[in-house]
């Protein structure tokens, strides 16, 4: 046992104020884009025109089956040289996060949107809504409503994925926890405190959703 | 034409040896994870279904501590953290299983669990009439019905461990990530690299659900199950 209460006690207020910091805008900024690009993923992916729906589908397949490192390093590596996009690595990561999770939003929004009964499509036909109408006021509440537990364990996922905009060199929790061990090559203090900063903010918001869930089931 | 020769016109002649070198690494990786987090997934499937509070707890505890932090974060502490608790020093690659491993495991066990408690009750109360012991019971009727449904829903796991295995390159194991970024800073074209790695990827996840497609019939099969009539069917019901 190696475990120094000193440097511990001394790099845990940088750690939970600069390195949270950054983590949350990674993970709300990753999370703002994943819901609304996905809400629009899952809206195109209901096309009745093929030429619209096949290129999602092919974009959103290719994008959940490969890892979120290998699109942070194209947004990273690629985007600049090859396309003039220059972002900071932070704007990247967020991009990326948003991206990849959107393609798994859009998932939970179809099966949201499918869950809403025939019924209140017929309803908003025979009141004569325009489409626009029916969508904003009748489906989507409804459909979103059912969603929000699934959506909340995405942004809980979000949370936990956004570590890997380390290796892109942002300076995360666990990018902080990186730099400070290599001041002193102590890597136990560092990343065992940038592990429980994630335990203890990830397991009781899961537990908040499941409670969450459970009352939109019963209510 | 080897696709992995240095013969290979252009471009692709100075990638693909390392980009297949990289790929051996990630099939390693994936092959690795999957084993252990099958092996942990069925352990704690079945010990949170037990009848013992002490294993159920043992069971939890498990699955929250690994769902509640990512495989980078695991992965980082195993390499780098441990070593300095316990005075050794694993190799990256193992450390890289393991994490994974134990990651996927824990997410694995929520598969385990559900498709078990899915097998129908009368199922378990026949096993019980004909006098099976609970080892018959869970060995020969219990697991096998529940081994169809656990299929589906493993292939997503072992997509995501195959995703995961990226984060390997964080520890210097070369897969296929960590070549690209080697390939990436000595030079070759950026867009080629990424879109090989990419296929690679692709490629990997086709092999894995046309694998998992096939042990899903034979599962099927073995139970008494046509798994393309059961589909029909359910959605036909629908």
């Amino acid at each position: 046992m190696d475990w120094s209460w000193d440097r511990a006690w001394e790099i845990a207020p940088e750690l939970f104020t600069r390195g949270l910091a950054v983590t949350l805008q990674a993970t709300l900024g990753g999370a703002v884009l994943a819901f609304t690009l996905g809400l629009a993923l899952a809206l195109l992916l209901r096309s009745r025109r093929p030429w619209v729906r096949l290129p999602v589908r092919g974009f959103v397949e290719v994008v959940r089956s490969t890892p979120l490192l290998a699109q942070l390093f194209i947004l990273y590596y690629v985007f600049p040289s090859t396309f003039g996009i220059t972002m900071s690595a932070l704007t990247t990561g967020i991009v990326g996060l948003g991206v990849h999770y959107a393609t798994y939003t859009a998932e939970v929004y179809r099966s949201g949107i499918d869950g809403v009964p025939r019924g209140q499509w017929e309803a908003a036909v025979a009141l004569n809504l325009p489409r626009f109408r029916t969508w904003t006021g009748v489906i989507l509440p409804q459909a979103i409503r059912r969603v929000l537990p699934a959506l909340g364990n995405y942004l809980i996922g979000i949370f936990k994925e956004s570590p890997q905009l380390a290796l892109i060199t942002v300076v995360d929790v666990l990018g902080l926890a990186r730099i400070l061990a290599a001041e002193d090559f102590r890597y136990l203090e560092p990343l065992t405190l940038a592990g429980l900063f994630f335990l203890v903010i990830a397991i009781p918001s899961s537990i908040l959703v499941r409670r969450l869930e459970r009352r939109l089931e019963h209510g | 034409m080897n696709p992995c020769g240095g013969d290979l016109p252009g471009v692709l002649g100075d990638t693909m040896p390392f980009l297949c070198g990289g790929a051996w690494i990630t099939v390693q990786a994936t092959l690795g994870g999957m084993v252990l987090a099958t092996a942990l997934a069925l352990a704690a499937g079945l010990a949170a279904l037990s009848r013992r509070r002490a294993v159920r707890a043992v069971a939890r505890v498990y699955l929250e501590f690994f769902r509640g932090t990512s495989v980078i974060v695991q992965m980082f502490w195993i390499f780098f953290a441990l070593p300095v608790l316990t005075g050794y020093r694993v190799a990256p690659l193992f450390a890289g299983i393991l994490a994974l491993g134990l990651n996927l495991g824990a997410y694995g066990s929520e598969v385990v669990r559900g498709a078990v408690q899915a097998v129908p009750q009368a199922q378990r109360e026949a096993a019980v009439a004909l006098n099976l012991t609970p080892y018959q019971r869970m060995r020969y009727v219990i697991l096998p019905q529940a081994l169809v449904g656990m299929i589906p829903p493993l292939n997503n796991t072992y997509i995501e461990l195959l995703k995961a295995t990226s984060l390997v390159s964080a520890i210097s194991v070369g897969d296929l990530i960590f070549e690209s970024k080697a390939l990436i800073n000595t030079g070759s074209d950026r867009v080629t690299v990424m879109v090989l790695v990419m296929l690679f990827y692709l490629l990997l996840a086709a092999v894995i659900t046309l694998c998992m497609r096939t042990l899903e019939r034979r599962a099927a099969r073995m139970v008494g199950r046509d798994v393309a009539a059961f589909r029909l069917r359910l959605k036909g019901g629908h």
